[in-house]
């Protein structure tokens, strides 16, 4: 593009920045001042005096959180949603998206196949149907019912479905006459092929299962089943914390944190594993949204 | 006997058809096995669910199951839509919807022309990566970062009784519910919305802003004349296949956020299903209250799509 010298143009630019630079700022300051929050103490959270700075630096609810052995079991329980629930997600995804991207013609019942998928895509009965099929199932109560439900999804098998056939042809077919089964032409030329977008649809698998909470909190009962999102729920929405070791008087201990804080400490606790991993991954989820996004 | 006689002509072909079969099926078995996992996950979360929808004909009583249930034909819709309250949640959940979908594509437009017009690439990397990050926090986190921020001692206010106003209890005040849910969801959504935008200016043609600039457009001409057009047809395939979510105001985000005070101005279809339905367990009235719903979302989404394939070049497969 030439360069416009002009006056006027340089305005916009420098404004441009200016605006940009301010969206910027309204993304992150929330999260530095809910920081400066979980490491203030209780008169300057409950007064409202924290900005930006901790104020009396104190790590006490973040103390009393991790002390808390409900925490670590609903991390495990998370860990656990995600080994199992993505796992199994990406085995029904690339087994189902394989025979949908051959030719009606060489696998018989094809579109039927389609059909069905895309009528799947494009309902949704609601809750009450869904939490239903679950009870019906027996899978109330289980770490099963946070992983088998979501374990067919029609959009990613889609993607996975529409990348499969980008591959070349010739390939397939060199392998086919060659006496290469389905199994081995899927395993041994469309997976490796597909690495970049079977990294994508599982990076979206795991954001998925790391941030859902509704269904722990409606199939799950028993609170030590629970995944962290569902505990951290009821701490910071329910202001709830009788599992906490709360001081019983009185006490110096007392005087070092509040409902705020401890809300804020518990988001932060659960927001560590996104923010570690997430600025490095963030080109993997943008390819993403690319390849399901408008094609031809 | 005449059947024997008019097979017997017929019967090497038959044969043929079934070792073709036979041959075919060997072949393409394992396809077949491939399909299975999915086609269960299909049939019990996508198919299974609709024999949920009779409890809505129904006076469901969970001990007697939806078979042994009685049926009371449209009994429920009668009673639903003679409920105030049904009327409400409908308005609430179609004014929300539509606030959300149009603010979003309106500020993600302007966000990715303004970030196009950046030269810088460190720049944009990092505006980029800090304004997609909320896209990644559960509205449980963000509930929780909102329910502080807009509280009586959080930063929002402090700012206003730092500029001589009076406190707002934005989540307790029915005037500024609605404006907080669509400004939360901006905060959330803008960037991550903008991508979609980002790749059709990237896929503008570098000789068609030559072209203007020699002709004497200046730099504001080119964005209106070249840029704009250049965008103009993914901006209406968003705003088609967005008439499906007309009715989904964002059940995450309403139900961490609202709580009973703002109940007439903010709650909407699916968190009224979930208080009638899983809490209070009148799974009758709720199914009602869902189906209402799936019925219209399914319309609108296949209406969505129909116009996009028709008058786009959008194809899902």
């Amino acid at each position: 593009m030439i360069e416009d010298k002009s006056w006027g143009w340089r305005v916009f630019k420098a404004f441009n920045y200016l605006v940009l630079s301010i969206v910027g700022l309204i993304c992150l300051v929330p999260l530095f001042h809910f920081l400066a929050v979980s490491f203030s103490d209780r008169a300057a959270t409950v007064g409202g005096l924290v900005t930006l700075w901790p104020i009396r630096f104190t790590t006490a609810s973040y103390d009393l959180v991790l002390k808390a052995p409900v925490f670590y079991q609903s991390l495990i329980v998370s860990v656990q949603r995600i080994v199992l629930g993505v796992s199994l997600q990406m085995a029904v995804t690339v087994l189902m998206a394989y025979p949908l991207s051959r030719t009606a013609k060489s696998f018989k019942g094809r579109n039927v196949f389609m059909w069905l998928l895309l009528v799947g895509l494009f309902t949704d009965w609601g809750i009450i149907p869904w939490w239903l099929v679950i009870r019906s199932l027996g899978l109330m109560n289980s770490i099963w019912a946070l992983v088998i439900p979501p374990a067919m999804m029609p959009m990613s098998v889609i993607l996975m479905m529409n990348f499969f056939r980008e591959i070349p042809q010739e390939l397939d077919d060199a392998a086919r006459i060659d006496g290469a089964s389905h199994w081995r032409r899927l395993f041994n030329i469309y997976v490796p092929l597909s690495l970049p977008a079977i990294a994508t649809l599982t990076l979206f698998s795991i954001v998925f299962h790391w941030n859902s909470w509704f269904d722990g909190m409606v199939l799950i009962f028993d609170v030590n089943k629970q995944p962290l999102q569902t505990f951290l729920r009821s701490v910071v929405i329910g202001l709830d914390t009788s599992y906490l070791a709360m001081p019983q008087r009185m006490q110096e201990e007392f005087l070092l944190f509040s409902e705020r804080s401890i809300r804020a400490a518990s988001v932060f606790l659960s927001m560590v594993p996104v923010l570690v991993v997430y600025p490095f991954l963030q080109r993997y989820f943008v390819t993403g949204i690319k390849l399901g996004s408008v094609k031809g | 006997m005449i059947s024997e006689n008019a097979s017997l002509p017929s019967q090497p072909q038959t044969r043929s058809r079934v070792s073709k079969l036979s041959a075919y099926l060997a072949r393409s078995l394992p396809l077949y096995i491939m399909v299975l996992p999915g086609l269960i996950g299909l049939i019990l979360f996508s198919y299974f669910p609709i024999f949920g929808i009779a409890l809505a004909f129904q006076k469901f009583n969970p001990g007697l199951g939806v078979l042994k249930s009685r049926w009371v034909g449209l009994d429920n819709f009668r009673h639903l839509f003679a409920l105030p309250e049904f009327w409400r949640i409908t308005r609430n959940t179609f004014i929300i919807a539509v606030a959300k979908t149009v603010a979003l594509q309106f500020f993600a437009v302007l966000f990715a022309l303004m970030l196009n017009e950046i030269r810088s690439r460190v720049f944009k990397r990092s505006i980029q990566t800090i304004v997609y990050l909320p896209h990644f926090l559960s509205w449980v986190i963000l509930g929780g970062l909102m329910l502080d921020l807009l509280g009586s001692t959080g930063l929002v206010n402090q700012l206003i009784r730092r500029v001589g106003g009076d406190t707002i209890i934005f989540l307790g005040s029915n005037v500024w519910f609605r404006p907080v849910l669509v400004v939360t969801y901006l905060w959330q959504e803008v960037g991550w919305s903008a991508i979609i935008y980002l790749a059709a200016l990237a896929g503008i043609d570098p000789e068609l802003y030559e072209a203007a600039s020699i002709d004497g457009a200046n730099h504001l001409k080119q964005i209106r004349y070249v840029t704009l057009p250049g965008i103009l047809s993914t901006v209406l395939l968003v705003a088609v296949l967005n008439l499906g979510s007309m009715l989904d105001a964002g059940f995450d985000q309403v139900l961490n956020l609202y709580n009973p005070v703002v109940y007439p101005t903010g709650d909407i279809l699916d968190t009224y299903v979930y208080r009638v339905g899983l809490v209070a367990a009148q799974f009758s009235l709720a199914t009602a209250v869902g189906l209402f719903r799936s019925i219209i979302r399914l319309l609108l989404v296949v209406v969505g799509y129909w116009l996009a394939n028709k008058y786009t070049e959008y194809r899902i497969f």
